[in-house]
């Protein structure tokens, strides 16, 4: 715009008043990512809105829109360790995450998609504890028509991780996925136990786990940012799932991830079926939280 | 560091206080701060907005502004309404005029539904009831294992029929069975589903017209966030929900999730899970909640256990 633009712009009459602002933290609260991401995002916006001059709604929309993208682009465009063309092998993923979050499908939609690449795919029940979580998995395994190792009920979850990582490397297969049971973030000795795993992995090939994802379930609120920050300084999280985005719920916690811990969201979760994952896109994200 | 809602409202308080009077102002500072405690603990923005209207009418007519300890009294303004929102007394599960009493558990993927039938199964058995347990979630891979395995542990009896039996034909034969055994109680597992699932709305309302039961248990998360009112609104529309279980209490979640169903759907909290273990639940205390979601620290229950 040259000047005469900027000009005009300044006496156009601004289509909103000051309960937009109402307006657009009513949208990112109730998606879950929580007042104080809420109001840094909205802070930038208006930043923007009172320095670019902005008279119409449509682009405070457009600016905020921008600024969720970039929020969510925060932690850096990092490459999964799946997607590098030096990527290990066998290629490790700890899977973890509290309870009922989506864990154990995950990881069975993760190994079909593997496989449909190409890839061999060993899955470890480290999940020894909860009623029958081995035998969902196994159920899992032979849907997608995968490997899975697995021990008796109540056995030490490390020397089941520790069986799959040796099964691997004598049948070369290309990854393994370390399931793990479903702990809340408040339990040292379930966390100290998660550690022991991570630790007995690392024993085995002390670059791994290449990856460690928690599965975050899209309807958690306000706990999620906990959850991702106890299970970070416990094992050190590289990516975040988000499951059940096929539900109304709009997963917002992300974005205060991302903000407050710079960690990536990787995948999402639409459905019980093992085709229903996706790559994150942060773009279709935000426009569908905004929709 | 955790700071409690009664730190924060003194010291909004303490700064206008010092000049000799409370205005309405300084109440709606102090409300901006009950507000964001409130979305901490995930109420639905909605329904806070009508809890701090409704607060700001009581304190203006409890002549809080007067007040010597205007701080104090908004506290107890605030928590005596959440006390009262949340219910009163807790509430007991109904029980039929003549056995077999039917609980339904139902709700969305992963909430607890299958661990919460065990634990009641345990409950009424350590009351000497006889319950029969359900396994009506043909779905998810391994659902009928699991509330076997469960079952097994507490030797309480189950019926099941894998997976190849339609859940309502399932249900029916359970209720049969009940009665053939004279069990005091049918506890009946259903699968995990999304409330925007038309056919497996269906499935559940279904289930609901055959067995007619005493309680339909809807099982949420403690942790759950903004969206957790839609679900429990549209299980209560198609369902006809009858109590609520607040699952994975014993985490650090504030729970706030449990007032707004409350809210939106009227329907009591009847039990909280506190662990996942089949003894790891515990009658509703609604002022524990209440304290719990101001977050000034679930004091009772820390007593209660030492
Ligand atoms: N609608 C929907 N349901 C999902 C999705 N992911 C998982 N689920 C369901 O959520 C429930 C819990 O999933 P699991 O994979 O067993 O969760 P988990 O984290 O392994 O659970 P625990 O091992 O008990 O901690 C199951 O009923 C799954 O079918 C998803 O993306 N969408
Ligand atoms: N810590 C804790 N975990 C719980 C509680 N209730 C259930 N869980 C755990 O949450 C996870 C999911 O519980 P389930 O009973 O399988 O949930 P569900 O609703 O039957 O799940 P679907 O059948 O897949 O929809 C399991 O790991 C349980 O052990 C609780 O009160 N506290
Ligand atoms: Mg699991
Ligand atoms: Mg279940």
């Amino acid at each position: 715009r040259g000047i005469f633009g900027r000009l005009t712009a300044l006496f156009e009459k601004a289509d909103f008043d000051e309960t937009i602002w109402d307006e657009l933290e009513e949208i990112l609260i109730g998606a879950d990512a929580g007042l104080e991401t809420t109001t840094a995002i909205l802070d930038r916006v208006r930043q923007r809105v009172k320095k670019e001059g902005v008279k119409q709604s449509v682009r405070v929309r457009e600016i905020l829109r921008e600024e969720l993208i970039a929020t969510l682009r925060e932690p850096g465009e990092t490459v999964p360790a799946w997607s590098r063309p030096d990527a290990p092998s066998p290629l490790v993923i700890l899977v973890v995450g509290v309870n009922g979050a989506g864990k154990t499908t995950t990881i069975a939609k993760m190994a079909h998609a593997f496989k449909r690449d190409g890839a061999t795919v060993i899955l470890g029940a480290a999940d020894t504890f909860r009623a029958a979580a081995t035998d969902q998995l196994k159920v899992w395994g032979e849907r997608v028509g995968v490997r899975v190792i697995a021990h008796q009920p109540g056995a030490d979850p490390g020397a089941v991780a520790f069986d799959t990582l040796a099964a691997a490397e004598s049948s070369r297969a290309d990854v393994v996925i370390i399931d793990t049971a479903g702990r809340l973030h408040t339990k040292s000795n379930l966390m100290e136990e998660l550690k022991k795993i991570d630790r007995v992995i690392k024993r085995k090939d002390p670059t791994a786990p290449h990856e460690t994802l928690l599965v975050l379930d899209a309807t958690t609120g306000q706990n999620g940012l906990q959850q991702a920050r106890t299970f970070t300084g416990a094992v050190g999280v590289t990516g975040i799932v988000l499951a059940k985005l096929d539900g109304t719920a709009k997963g917002g916690i992300a974005f205060a991830i991302a903000h407050e811990l710079g960690i990536p969201v990787r995948f999402i979760g639409t459905g019980e079926r093992m085709e229903d994952l996706a790559p994150f896109d942060p773009v279709e994200f935000v426009d569908s939280l905004l929709a | 560091m955790f700071e409690t809602l009664t730190e924060r409202l003194q010291g909004a308080f303490k700064k206008f206080g010092s000049r000799g009077i409370v205005t309405e102002e300084d109440l709606d500072q102090a409300l901006r701060e009950v507000r964001m405690a409130m979305l901490e603990a995930d109420v639905n923005f909605r329904v806070v907005r009508e809890f701090t209207q409704r607060v700001r009418e009581k304190a203006l007519g409890a002549e809080v502004l007067r007040s010597l300890t205007p701080a104090q009294q908004v506290i107890d303004i605030v928590h005596q309404e959440l006390v009262d929102m949340l219910g009163g007394e807790a509430p007991k599960l109904a029980t039929a005029p003549r056995p077999p009493t039917v609980i339904m558990l139902v709700g969305l993927q992963g909430s607890g539904k299958t661990t919460s039938a065990a634990k009641l199964a345990n409950l009424l058995k350590k009351q000497r009831l006889r319950p029969l347990l359900a396994a009506c979630d043909i779905y998810r891979p391994a659902a009928v294992d699991q509330l076997v395995t469960l079952a097994r542990a507490l030797d309480v009896p189950i019926h099941e029929e894998g997976t190849s039996a339609k859940p309502a034909v399932i249900a029916q034969n359970a209720l049969e069975k009940a009665k053939r055994m004279g069990a005091t109680h049918l506890i009946v597992d259903t699968a995990g589903r999304l409330h925007i699932d038309e056919d497996m709305m269906n499935e559940v309302a279904e289930l609901r017209r055959l067995l007619q039961p005493e309680e339909v248990l809807f099982v949420a998360d403690a942790m759950a966030g903004q969206d957790a009112v839609n679900a429990a609104k549209e299980f209560h529309e198609r369902v006809g929900t009858t109590g609520l279980i607040l699952t994975k209490m014993d985490g650090d979640a504030r729970g706030g999730a449990a007032l707004s169903i409350r809210a939106v759907t009227g329907v009591p909290v009847k039990f909280i899970g506190v662990g996942e273990k089949a003894d790891a639940l515990e009658p509703f205390y609604p002022d524990r909640l209440a304290s719990r979601i101001l977050g000034m620290g679930d004091l009772l229950t820390l007593i209660e256990k030492a």
